[in-house]
């Protein structure tokens, strides 16, 4: 738009009278603005928590340290499949993969060695979405700290035990989103179905 | 002056300034949790957590934990940390001034307290041990106080010169140069918004100012004007926000006192927050009646029990509004350099002019 439009409205800021001027109307707004927030907060109503000892819920969605899955009989899911290692942008997972023991008749394979650099880990979460079965999870933990690099090398202990911590707090997304033995969603469905603003879908 | 008096003077000394240091202390933690509440936060709680879990103490926690809570622990930790800290002098400073500098800062700011009445003054009937009448004033009877309070703070501003100059520091020096043009720019409005209440009571003695007040009605009624002046021009001698350029943290990294450390920043500190103090003593006793309770306190009553609610009702007032000035910290942005001036020199001075001429007219015309 050019600056002599015949369409461009212009506006007057408004014309302050003379208490205006003085700004004192003004001030004693703000006044009142702070005073009442000091004193919902001095009431107790404050919007922070004490960190350590009270913690917010973060969202169930939270990409936090990872973990490794266990099936029902303790064994570790992954079944060095490489896919997760494939996707990670930032080439933190390394896997070492060797034959399943005889009594694993599921599978060909399991890791033997399994090791997520988390500070190379940007947590994207594309592991997670590339697993195939639902073995890597990012969990809501945040607050990891260390004192070396070494030691925020997670190897496949630690990140066994990250689900021993957490299994209870966060179940594992695992459920199948239909049962096998109802007839499975056709894959049109699925996309208006993830198309369509929540509260508008059609019956 | 006899014995006893120059010992009771002495006692009083003690009393004032052990007590206002003390309480600047607890200023500091109350500034900390105004600022913590105005926005939404929780403020200083922490100070002390460990002490719980030692084993001396563990019979105590239910007695300490929410002073702790309160933050009551903080200052005395903010005092040791003063004191224990490593006070660097950098190598480039002008020595013998640096050092000079904390000092007069400090020095004025308690002086200024000689002539400041806590109390009633004069026929007091507080008699103590059979002394004779308790005088709630360092230096009773002095009756040109307001003149001493108004040299004294102006001689506070060359602590700030000294400091930046003698920092050696271009961004000491430059919150030096602002702060010695702040200063000299608000004594005018400041000095000139008291004249009116002084051409009314007839006194520049500080009690027979109260006295007025308490015959009449506070300060505040008969020169509103000279009131808002002079809290105003309070604010920016004092260093307070929204004036608080000398110091301004984002863009002079501290201003004048960027280079001290330790104990000497403490005194500067502690300078600036005595400031605060005397400054709403002054504001009190000059426009808010001082010790009085309207309808309730009068100069005739006497006795330890009216002495003390007299106390109790000034100590009031000034810590209110010692809150309201904590309270403007957190509502008002700071001012651009120019605006300060012009405010200044375009605004307040007219004004207060104008309010001195108003008053004198009147009071001319009241009197015949």
């Amino acid at each position: 738009m050019r600056p002599d439009d015949p369409q461009l409205k212009r506006l007057e800021p408004p014309k302050l009278n003379l208490l205006e001027q003085t700004y004192l109307p003004q001030i004693l707004g703000g006044l009142a603005v702070t005073g009442r927030h000091i004193l919902q907060s001095a009431l107790g109503k404050t919007f922070t928590v004490e960190y350590p000892r009270e913690q917010t819920l973060r969202s169930p969605n939270y990409r936090g340290v990872h973990r490794l899955n266990k099936d029902e009989q303790g064994r570790v899911k992954c079944v060095a499949c490489m896919l997760c290692a494939t996707a990670c942008p930032a080439h933190c997972i390394d896997i070492v993969g060797a034959t399943a023991p005889d009594d694993w008749p599921d599978r060909e394979k399991y890791p033997e060695s399994f090791v997520i650099d988390e500070l190379r880990c940007i947590y994207c979460g594309m592991c997670e979405e590339a697993c195939p079965v639902d073995a890597i999870e990012l969990t809501s933990l945040y607050d990891i700290t260390g004192f070396s690099r070494e030691e925020m090398i997670f190897d496949k202990a630690k990140l066994l035990s990250v689900y021993d911590v957490t299994k209870d707090a966060e179940p594992m997304r695992t459920a199948p989103l239909t049962p096998p033995d109802q007839p499975q969603p056709k894959a049109h469905e699925y996309a208006t179905a993830i198309e369509a603003p929540p509260g508008t879908s059609q019956p | 002056m006899t014995t006893i008096d120059l010992l009771g003077t002495f006692l009083k000394i003690l009393i004032v300034v052990g007590i206002s240091q003390g309480v600047v202390a607890y200023l500091i933690l109350v500034e900390r949790k105004i600022a913590a509440w105005a926005q939404d936060r929780i403020g200083p709680n922490r100070a002390g957590l460990e002490l719980l879990d030692r084993p001396g103490f563990r019979r105590l926690a239910p007695l300490l934990r929410p002073l702790i809570g309160l933050g009551l622990l903080h200052p005395i930790a903010d005092g040791v940390k003063m004191f224990v800290k490593e006070d660097v002098v950098p190598g480039y400073v002008n020595r013998p001034l640096y050092l000079l500098a904390p000092v007069l800062a400090i020095t004025m700011a308690t002086i200024a307290f000689a002539v400041v009445p806590f109390g009633p003054v004069g026929a007091t009937g507080a008699n103590f041990l059979g002394f004779g009448d308790v005088q709630f004033q360092i230096a009773p009877g002095i009756d040109i106080g307001i003149l001493y309070v108004f040299a004294i703070g102006s001689l506070a501003v060359y602590g700030v010169i000294l400091a930046g100059y003698s920092s050696n520091n271009k961004y000491s020096f430059l919150g030096a140069m602002r702060s010695s043009a702040q200063l000299i720019s608000y004594e005018l409005p400041l000095g000139l918004s008291i004249l009116g209440i002084i051409l009314i009571c007839r006194s520049l003695d500080l009690n027979a100012i109260i006295h007025w007040q308490d015959r009449h009605v506070w300060g505040i009624l008969v020169q509103p004007l000279g009131f808002l002046l002079f809290l105003i021009s309070a604010f920016a001698e004092t260093n307070r926000l929204p004036f608080d350029l000398p110091e301004s943290e984002q863009e002079l990294v501290g201003g004048f006192h960027t280079e001290y450390s330790a104990l000497k920043f403490g005194m500067f500190f502690l300078g600036e927050y005595l400031h605060v103090i005397t400054a709403s003593f002054l504001i009190t006793i000059l426009f808010l009646g001082g010790w009085d309770i309207p309808f309730l306190t009068d100069q005739a009553q006497t006795g330890w029990f009216w002495a003390l609610v007299k106390v109790f009702a000034l100590l009031l007032k000034v810590g209110l509004l010692i809150i309201l000035i904590m309270w403007v910290r957190w509502t008002l942005p700071r001012f651009r350099y120019d605006q300060l001036m012009d405010l200044a020199w375009k605004r307040m001075i007219p004004l207060a002019l104008l309010n001195l001429v108003a008053t004198a007219t009147i009071v001319q015309l009241v009197r015949g």
